[in-house]
C-alpha cells in the first residue's frame, strides 16, 4: 500500500469513485480507500434512477448537467454503464397535485428540462400496463433515465486506476491525521497514508469520519435511514420503462431494470436512523400493496429478491458538498439522501476541479450545498426524494 | 454444454464459464463484483446452482482456498413468490 498521496478519498461508492476518477483525470496522485467492496454501502442498493425533476433551482441545474454527463459516460469511461433515457412519470391523484405539477413543470422548463403535463391516456401509452383510471394527470419528462449502478462504479474505478489512481478495498479508515488545523493524512487498518487533501465521501458513515478529524459528529448531521426494494422476475422490455410514481401513494414507485427487465418496487416506508440492513416483512406487504395498484398485472409476477440500503439523510435532504473551513485540505461530498448515484458524475467532476483548480465549471451551487449550513441552522428547501 | 459449446454456469442468467474466467483474468477476483457485473446468483434460483461453482472457479484461478471466499448475501424470498400472494389478493379473479 502507498504511504503517500496528494489526495485520499474515503468511500468507494458512486461519489467516491467518481471523485477519484476525475482527480486522476486532472493529473492528481489519488488513493481511494473503501472499508468493504466498492459500492457496498448505498450505490449497489439503489433503484438505478436518474432524474432532473426536482423542485428547486440548484438540484434541477445540477441534474440537467448530470444527464448530459450520463449520456456520454459509457463512451468516456470506455465501459457500457447502461444509461437509458426512459423518463420519469409522476402521477397525480388530486386537483391540488395537478396544480403542484404545473408549478414544477414551469420551473423545470425555465431551466431547459422538457417536463410536460400529460393525460392519463398518454401515460398509458408510455406505460401500457398502468392502472391509468386512478390518476388525473402525469408529470412526464422523457429525458430522465436510469443506469446500472454496478457497472458505473466499476467503470469509474477501472478508469481511475488506468489513469494512475490506487484503490484499496477492504481498507478501513481508523483515524484522520490533523495537525494545526491542517489535514496530514489518514490511518487505516492496513497502514498510514500521508496526504495534504482528504475527501470524505463516506455518505452514511461520513459523520464517523468527521469525528475522526476532530469535528463534532452533529456538525453535518447525516443519519442513515433504511430504505428497501423488491425486484421481480424479468418482464418483456418496454412494459414499465420509466420510473412511475404517484407521490400520494406513500411515495411508491416502480421501474423496470434497464438491463434484465425485472421490476424494482419501492415505497416511502423507512426505518431508522439505523445501520441495520435486514429486510423486513412490513416493507414487503406495503410496497406490493402500492405496486400492484399502480400496475395490477404485477400480481401475477414473481418476486425474486428483497434487500435494504440507506438514504443517508441530512435535515433538508440536500447533500453536503464542499470544503470544510475548520480544517485545511478537508473536503466532503456526503449525505446524498437517496440522490448520490444520479448526481455522481457531475459531483465528482466539481469536487475534483475544486480541489485541483480551486473552482469548477460544473453548474453546482456551492452555497446551496454548503456543509456549514447546518451549524448555522440555515436549511435549504427540502429536496424532493424518490427513486 | 450449450449448442455453441459454451459451458453455462448460471442457468438463470445464462452466464458461461468463459465469461467468468475472462473477468477474473482482467483482475476482477472479488465474488461480490463478479456477481454484479455478470448477474450470477441474481436469478430465480438465488445462486443455488451457480454460486458454489463460481467459488470453485475463483479458487482455481486465483489460488485462494474455497473457504476464504465468502458467499454473497442470500436474499429473501428463498423461492420466487407471486406478488399477489404476498398482498393476499390472488382469489379475486
Amino acid at each position: 500500500m502507498k504511504s503517500k498521496a496528494e489526495v485520499v478519498v474515503i468511500g468507494g461508492g458512486s461519489t467516491g469513485t467518481s471523485i477519484a476518477y476525475h482527480l486522476a483525470k486532472l493529473g492528481a496522485d489519488v488513493v481511494l480507500v473503501e472499508k468493504g467492496y466498492l459500492g457496498n454501502g448505498s450505490t449497489f442498493r439503489c433503484a438505478t434512477g436518474i432524474r432532473q425533476q426536482f423542485t428547486d433551482e440548484a438540484n434541477i441545474k445540477l441534474q440537467k448537467y448530470n444527464v448530459e454527463r450520463w449520456k456520454k459516460l459509457s463512451e468516456e469511461l470506455e465501459y457500457d454503464v447502461n444509461f437509458k433515457q426512459t423518463g420519469y412519470l409522476f402521477l397525480a391523484t388530486t386537483e391540488e397535485e395537478v396544480e403542484a405539477f404545473k408549478q414544477n413543470i414551469k420551473l423545470h422548463n425555465k431551466f431547459g428540462v422538457p417536463t410536460r403535463l400529460i393525460t392519463p391516456e398518454e401515460a398509458k401509452e408510455i406505460v401500457p400496463l398502468l392502472n391509468a383510471d386512478e390518476f388525473l394527470a402525469g408529470q412526464w419528462n422523457p429525458t430522465d433515465g436510469k443506469a446500472n449502478p454496478f457497472k458505473t462504479v466499476f467503470a469509474f474505478a477501472r478508469k481511475a486506476k488506468e489513469l494512475g489512481a490506487e484503490i484499496y478495498e477492504y481498507t478501513e479508515v481508523t483515524d484522520i491525521i490533523v495537525e494545526n488545523n491542517e489535514v496530514k493524512g489518514v490511518k487505516t487498518n492496513r497502514g498510514t497514508i500521508n496526504a495534504d487533501v482528504v475527501v470524505n465521501a463516506a455518505n452514511a458513515w461520513a459523520p464517523i469520519i468527521n469525528e475522526m478529524a476532530g469535528l463534532d459528529k452533529e456538525f453535518i448531521p447525516i443519519k442513515p435511514y433504511k430504505h428497501q426494494l423488491v425486484k421481480t422476475e424479468p418482464l418483456k422490455e418496454g412494459q414499465i420503462e420509466p420510473l412511475v410514481c404517484p407521490p400520494a401513494w406513500n411515495d411508491s414507485y416502480v421501474i423496470q431494470d434497464g438491463e434484465d427487465g425485472g421490476v424494482l418496487c419501492g415505497t416511502g416506508l423507512e426505518h431508522g436512523p439505523t445501520y441495520d440492513v435486514t429486510p423486513t416483512y412490513d416493507f414487503l406487504r406495503e410496497v406490493l400493496k402500492w405496486a400492484t395498484r399502480i400496475i395490477p398485472a404485477l400480481k401475477y409476477v414473481h418476486i425474486l429478491r428483497q434487500w435494504a440500503g440507506f438514504y443517508a439523510k441530512t435535515p433538508d435532504s440536500n447533500p453536503a458538498i464542499g470544503k470544510i473551513n475548520y480544517i485545511d485540505g478537508f473536503y466532503i461530498a456526503a449525505g446524498f439522501s437517496g440522490h448520490g448515484f444520479m448526481m455522481a458524475p457531475g459531483v465528482g467532476e466539481a469536487m475534483a476541479e475544486l480541489i485541483v483548480k480551486g473552482k469548477t465549471h460544473v453548474p453546482l451551487d456551492w452555497e446551496w450545498y454548503d456543509p456549514h449550513r447546518f451549524e448555522r441552522g440555515e436549511l435549504r428547501s427540502t429536496a424532493f426524494q424518490i427513486g | 454444454m450449450s449448442e455453441k459449446g459454451e459451458r453455462i454456469i448460471c442457468r438463470c442468467n445464462e452466464v458461461t464459464l468463459e465469461e467468468i474466467e475472462a473477468l477474473i483474468e482482467q483482475g476482477v477476483t472479488d465474488i461480490e463484483m463478479i456477481k454484479r457485473l455478470l448477474r450470477i446468483g441474481m436469478g430465480p434460483c438465488q445462486g443455488r446452482t451457480c454460486l458454489p461453482m463460481v467459488i470453485s472457479i475463483i479458487a482455481r484461478k486465483t489460488g485462494k482456498s474455497p473457504d476464504e471466499i465468502k458467499l454473497p448475501a442470500t436474499r429473501i424470498p428463498i423461492r420466487p413468490v407471486p406478488a399477489g400472494v404476498l398482498v393476499g389478493d390472488m382469489n379475486e379473479e
